[in-house]
């Protein structure tokens, strides 16, 4: 027995960003694997929700008319992972979402409330942020589109507003498009784990698979949020592919990380982690990009 | 201190292949109402928070920890616990079976919960590498059987359905 | 005789289980109990000034907010311990139901009534516990030293307990010219025993008594417990022991029945229930002690050890529980694994501001394993001797009796098991690969044996009784105070039963819950007991029974005794082998008889006092990805030799649990604390790293079957022994793979990375 002090249950969006407006307090539960467990500790005991999770209309994957991979907000990681869609376009969200907890985790888990509970070791946010996904919040005003990086605003803390609440994810064309990535969720074990470090890298490469057109890489645990690393991906930016250029690379994300020490693991142990985690999604990239190093 | 006045909800769903309704504290999770309402002692508590396993069902023919997952939730769904796998006459369907066969159970605790998962698994009708299978069945946690008996039973009614030899390792 | 005994009988409990119609505590409690729940301390070390109820009373629904101010002042054991008449061997009375002088983050200072548990909870967080903080000591040798915070009053230095074993002049024997000095600390963690049911009971009151219905390993030693922590005659008091979701020591002791019990007492006898959550089960049950071990050897070149010594430093934690058993069991492998004429040998057991440590599985073997067999390897490594030829040429040979416990070592039994070891891992052919390897991915093969004492003779008492009902139509019930935990016990009583009663095992019947009001007095489930200590009142008492049967079968037909038999349910002639009548139709005309009704029983208390060795090795090889600081088990063997195999499935699957539990401790478990405030931080199953189904390889039993000659049955111990070796085998393969010599476990990422970095293997 949950210790809430009111549960309401949204038929639809409209109802739902309703229900917002009507208790600003409340807390939006979608799946509950993270708010039901919080709430059990003490730390949300007593609150009020408001249920999303009958929104059916929120689940689901499809593509828009300008080639917009649209992920309904409460899409779970295990239907992300089996859908022909993403298998197509982005598979290597597929497999990111695949590693959270087991399966049955991946059952309730969604991807609305992976990225709106803003924590960065969530194993879905570090590719969402490689690939420059588009955060979809509906609210009294209407849709509002916000790449995910100004989504997050600080540790557990993202940008949803007065009566909204998170409908979709996007991923623009242009990102997805000719591109392949790989993800390395560094954990204690193999399953039911969070991350230590997650590392997300995609690749583009040129026609005849020589020279990186484009290289993104962005890691969950290596600062308070997800976070990209810009430097090494200007390093890879036009060059040719090489291991040398995976050295060179994996190292420049030293530039751009800043993890810290908690009892979890020590900043310099996560700092090795990180760079021989970026080499590593690297190559694997590239080499399914039909590169070869 | 606020008062709280109960807020309670009826909620229809089909338990075990019947259709039933119960009026429920909202505060309840499913695992509360399976297990006071219903009395299915095959639903257990071992975590209350996701970790263990021990207290899966099966919603609409996918497994869910019903401890962090709200009874009213259950409206309109199809749920299945392990009572309702027996035969009319008592009779241990396959996958029971081959946990009892392959001494896949010792303190009975987590048995339950990877008896419904393993139902998932072969109801998708396919065929599973050891891998897969480990990966299928990692979200439950057991103590003291190591995995190694259940991977077994899984595998090898696995085979029997798909009417295929059991591999050599 | 032996039909029975040795076959892979399906488990007694196997259809309950698989059905989940098997009750446990929760399933058998009225859903009109009143909750329990406890209110913790958030301070490592201090005393409560004051508790302020009253908002925590105003809660709806609250019938009872008791604190440690209210209770009764009579300290108690919880240690699982047969009860000593002799005070000087009693456990240690330390703690009270709730306490003032509060020694660990966790500790309990007040418990709330509530008719629902979101009440009971809110209640909790209501309460205003004002604290005086102590400084408090988290680490075994700090809380030795002389400023250290001083935990309890009476054990002043912290130290519980210290022991030692001195043998030849150790002294005298390293100065011989020549010697190798082989030093090693070796730290194991605290971890936690992680049954999937939470330890939790129920209590009311009947007829003036006191009925506890609690997941617990020990019912009568509980009934015992809760009689002293309650001021109660123990007849006042009866436990019930439903079936229980694993136990693994932790539920060796009396944990929350005596609160549980008084609190029913203080609402008029109401059914109160008391649930640990997962966090709590964590921190304030038991845990395993976390031993930190200096091994010192002498070597000749040639692997003679000349002289040894040992030093192990045991982390109590708050309260004495178990206390120095643990250690000390520990510290008693030590001459007896490798025998070496000069000793010295101490330990310490200390108090610290950790949980309280208890019973886990092995006992201070694993811990004890873990470094012995590190150790090892480090002389082998030192000497440059394969750490196959130094253990063939050091380890306990054949005839070997230890003085103390009379055990003696009757067959080869360490080579029988290392020969299996090696051919079921390819060791030779392995250790030969992986040589000389470089590059960034090495792999490693290790090996580790293990020593370990069946049951506490000479230590404590052994005994245990049981008693025999027989049906109407043949059949019978068996009952025992020695317990089913999950580990298959009764399964393996009803075989023996058959066999020593020779009826089918199907005509067995079972009790598997204790009830101290009914059940025969045993001590429950530890120290790996119940199948050796058991077999002998079984044996005992299927020979009492059919004394009876047979000479009611000679009143029934007049035949005299010594032609008589009962064979498979049947009584037989035995001159002419002709069946002369079914047990049923004996026990029926017996129990009927208008000339002389009996109703034919047995029941009988054994007293053992012998031990037997039980033991074994594990080999395990490993893949080290270095970079990574990640080490993958690739295979893992277990060989053991537990005397002959009462049931050949059921041992199998036990080996595999204690293999998976020891992996777990080898590689990821360990129950940390914040530095600054003693508070645990990873209480919960997500952040405590037990090994999940992706966590192993396939787990790999052996056996070698020398039949054990002082027990009736030819077996021994196996519930704790496969917990025992495969730590410190997975430490020795790392040491292969890479020349890195470990001195710690769990050997996680973290420690790899610190000591790769050590070693040049890894540069930032």
């Amino acid at each position: 027995m949950y210790d809430m002090k009111a549960l309401y249950q949204a038929k639809d969006v409209a109802d739902a960003v309703a229900l917002r407006m009507a208790h600003p307090e409340a807390q939006i539960i979608a799946g509950g694997s993270d708010v039901l467990v919080q709430m059990r500790e003490g730390k949300r005991a007593g609150v009020e929700l408001i249920s999303i999770q009958g929104l059916n209309e929120l689940r689901g994957v499809s593509l828009e008319d300008d080639g917009t991979l649209r992920i309904g907000s409460l899409t779970s990681f295990s239907h992300i992972t089996r859908d022909p869609l993403i298998q197509k376009y982005i598979n290597v969200l597929g497999e990111a979402v695949d590693q959270v907890g087991g399966p049955q985790i991946r059952n309730i888990g969604t991807i609305g409330g992976n990225t709106c509970n803003g924590v960065t070791s969530a194993d879905s946010a570090s590719t969402l942020h490689a690939y420059d996904a588009i955060v979809e919040l509906t609210g009294p005003d209407g849709v509002r589109r916000q790449p995910i990086h100004d989504f997050y605003i600080k540790a557990g803390k993202v940008d949803i507003r007065e009566g909204e609440i998170q409908t979709a994810i996007l991923i623009p064309k242009e990102s997805y498009e000719n591109t392949f990535g790989h993800y390395i969720k560094y954990a204690m074990r193999n399953a039911m784990d969070i991350a230590t470090l997650g590392t997300s890298v995609n690749v583009r490469l040129s026609a005849d698979k020589k020279t990186v057109e484009r290289a993104r890489v962005a890691f969950g645990v290596a600062g308070p949020v997800p976070l990209r690393a810009a430097t090494a991906e200007a390093v890879a930016a036009g060059k040719a592919v090489s291991m040398e250029l995976a050295e060179a690379f994996s190292q420049a994300v030293k530039e751009d990380i800043n993890p810290r020490d908690s009892w979890r693991a020590a900043k310099d142990f996560r700092m090795h982690i990180a760079v021989e985690s970026a080499k590593r999604a690297f190559i694997e990239s590239v080499k399914l990009a039909g590169g070869a190093l | 201190m606020e008062k709280h006045v109960t807020q309670v909800q009826t909620v229809h769903f089909n338990l075990n292949g019947k259709d039933v309704e119960r009026t429920v504290d909202v505060r309840a999770s499913l695992t509360d109402m399976l297990r006071n309402d219903f009395r299915m002692t095959s639903v257990k508590k071992g975590c209350e928070v996701g970790e263990c396993g021990a207290c899966n069902v099966l919603i609409d023919g996918e497994a869910f920890n019903s401890c962090i997952y709200l009874a009213v939730w259950a409206e309109g769904k199809k749920i299945r616990t392990l009572e309702g796998l027996l035969g009319p006459n008592g009779e241990l369907s396959d996958i029971q079976q081959a946990f009892v066969d392959e001494a896949a159970i010792q303190c009975g605790f987590c048995t339950p919960g990877f008896i419904l998962t393993a139902v998932e698994i072969l109801e998708s009708g396919k065929e599973y590498t050891d891998a897969e299978l480990r990966k299928l069945l990692s979200g439950h946690l057991c103590r003291c059987t190591g995995y190694e008996n259940i991977l077994r039973a899984v595998k090898k009614t696995m085979y029997k359905r798909l009417g295929k030899p059991m591999p050599e390792n | 005789m032996s039909k029975c005994v040795g076959k892979s009988v399906i488990r007694v409990d196997a259809y309950e289980k698989a059905t989940g119609r098997a009750k446990y505590m929760d399933d058998l409690c009225g859903r009109e109990a009143l909750v329990a729940r406890i209110c913790h301390s958030t301070i490592a070390h201090g005393f409560v000034k004051s508790i302020d109820t009253a908002e925590a009373e105003a809660v709806p629904g609250v019938v009872r907010v008791l604190t440690c101010f209210d209770v009764p002042d009579l300290p108690f054991p919880t240690a699982g311990h047969p009860w000593s008449t002799d005070p000087g061997h009693q456990d240690v009375a330390d703690r009270l139901l709730l306490n003032r002088h509060v020694r660990y983050y966790g500790d309990d200072v007040a418990v709330v009534i509530a008719d629902n548990e979101v009440a009971a909870a809110q209640a909790v967080r209501a309460l205003k516990v004002e604290y005086e903080e102590l400084p408090f000591v988290l680490d075994v040798q700090k809380a030795m030293e002389s400023d250290a915070p001083q935990i309890h009053e009476e054990f002043p230095g912290n130290v519980l307990k210290h022991t030692d074993i001195r043998r030849g002049n150790y002294e005298e024997a390293r100065k011989e010219p020549g010697l190798i000095k082989v030093e090693g600390w070796y730290d194991t963690p605290t971890v936690q025993h992680c049954h999937i049911e939470n330890h939790g009971c129920f209590a009311y009151m009947e007829a003036g008594r006191v009925v506890v219905v609690s997941s617990t390993q020990i019912p009568h030693i509980v009934r015992r417990v809760v009689g002293q922590a309650l001021g109660l005659p123990w007849g006042k008091v009866r436990i019930v022991k439903p079936y229980i979701g694993g136990g693994f020591g932790n539920k060796q002791d009396a944990l929350y029945e005596p609160l549980c019990a008084w609190c029913s007492t203080q609402v008029g006898g109401r059914l109160v229930k008391l649930e640990c959550a997962r966090e709590e089960t964590f921190v304030s049950n038991r845990v395993r002690h976390a031993i930190r071990t200096h091994i010192i050897s002498y070597v000749r070149p040639d692997g003679t050890l000349v002289a040894r010594k040992f030093e192990a430093f045991s982390n109590q934690g708050a309260y004495a529980s178990h206390g120095h058993g643990v250690v000390a069991k520990g510290m008693g492998a030590f001459p007896q694994l490798y025998p070496c004429d000069n000793l010295e040998c101490d330990c310490w057991t200390v108090f610290t501001n950790r949980p309280a440590a208890g019973a886990m599985r092995g006992y201070g073997i694993p811990q004890a394993m873990f470094a012995g067999e590190s150790h090892i390897d480090d002389i082998c490594k030192a000497i440059n001797m394969t750490p196959l030829e130094f253990r063939r040429k050091n380890l306990m040979p054949v005839g070997y009796v230890d003085g103390f416990s009379k055990n003696e070592l009757y067959t080869d039994t360490f080579n029988q098991c290392l020969e299996k070891g090696m051919a079921a891992i390819d060791y030779e052919r392995k250790v030969a690969a992986y040589q000389n390897q470089t590059g960034p991915v090495r792999k490693g093969i290790g090996l580790a044996v293990f020593w370990y004492n069946t049951a506490v003779w000479p230590i404590s008492l052994e005994s245990s009784s049981c008693r025999m009902v027989l049906n109407q139509d043949g059949s019978l019930q068996f009952q025992t105070g020695e317990t089913e935990i999950g580990q298959g016990c009764d399964t393996a009583y009803s075989q023996m039963v058959a066999d020593a009663v020779g009826i089918p095992v199907e005509d067995v019947h079972v009790v598997s819950s204790q009830d101290t009001d009914v059940t025969p007095f045993g001590t429950g489930a530890y120290a790996s007991r119940q199948t050796y200590v058991g077999s002998f009142a079984i044996q005992q008492t299927a020979t009492a029974l059919r004394e009876r049967i047979l000479n009611i079968a000679h009143e029934q037909t007049r035949m005299p005794v010594s032609n008589l038999d009962l064979v498979d349910g049947q009584i037989v002639r035995k001159s002419d082998g002709r069946i002369l009548k079914s047990l049923g139709d004996l026990a029926t005309e017996s129990l009927y008889s208008l000339e002389h009704s009996q109703h034919i029983t047995a029941e009988t208390t054994a007293q053992i006092k012998t031990n037997a060795y039980s033991f074994g090795c594990s080999f395990a090889e490993v893949e080290v990805d270095i970079p990574m600081c990640k080490v993958k088990l690739l295979n893992i063997v277990n060989v053991h030799d537990c005397g002959r195999l009462i049931n050949p499935a059921l041992a199998e699957a036990q080996v595999h649990g204690g293999m998976s539990m020891a992996i777990g401790y080898g590689l990821s478990e360990e129950l940390k604390f914040d530095e600054k405030t003693g508070k645990p931080l990873n209480n919960n199953l997500l952040d405590y790293k037990l090994s999940t189904f992706m966590d192993h390889p396939t787990l790999q039993a052996e056996f070698v079957e020398n039949p054990e000659p002082t027990s009736p049955f030819g077996t021994k111990a196996l519930g704790e022994p496969p917990a025992c070796s495969p730590a410190p085998a997975i430490r020795n393969a790392i040491l292969n793979a890479t020349g890195v010599a470990i001195d710690c476990c769990p050997i996680t990422p973290h420690v790899l990375y610190r000591k790769f970095k050590e070693a040049g293997l890894i540069t930032d």
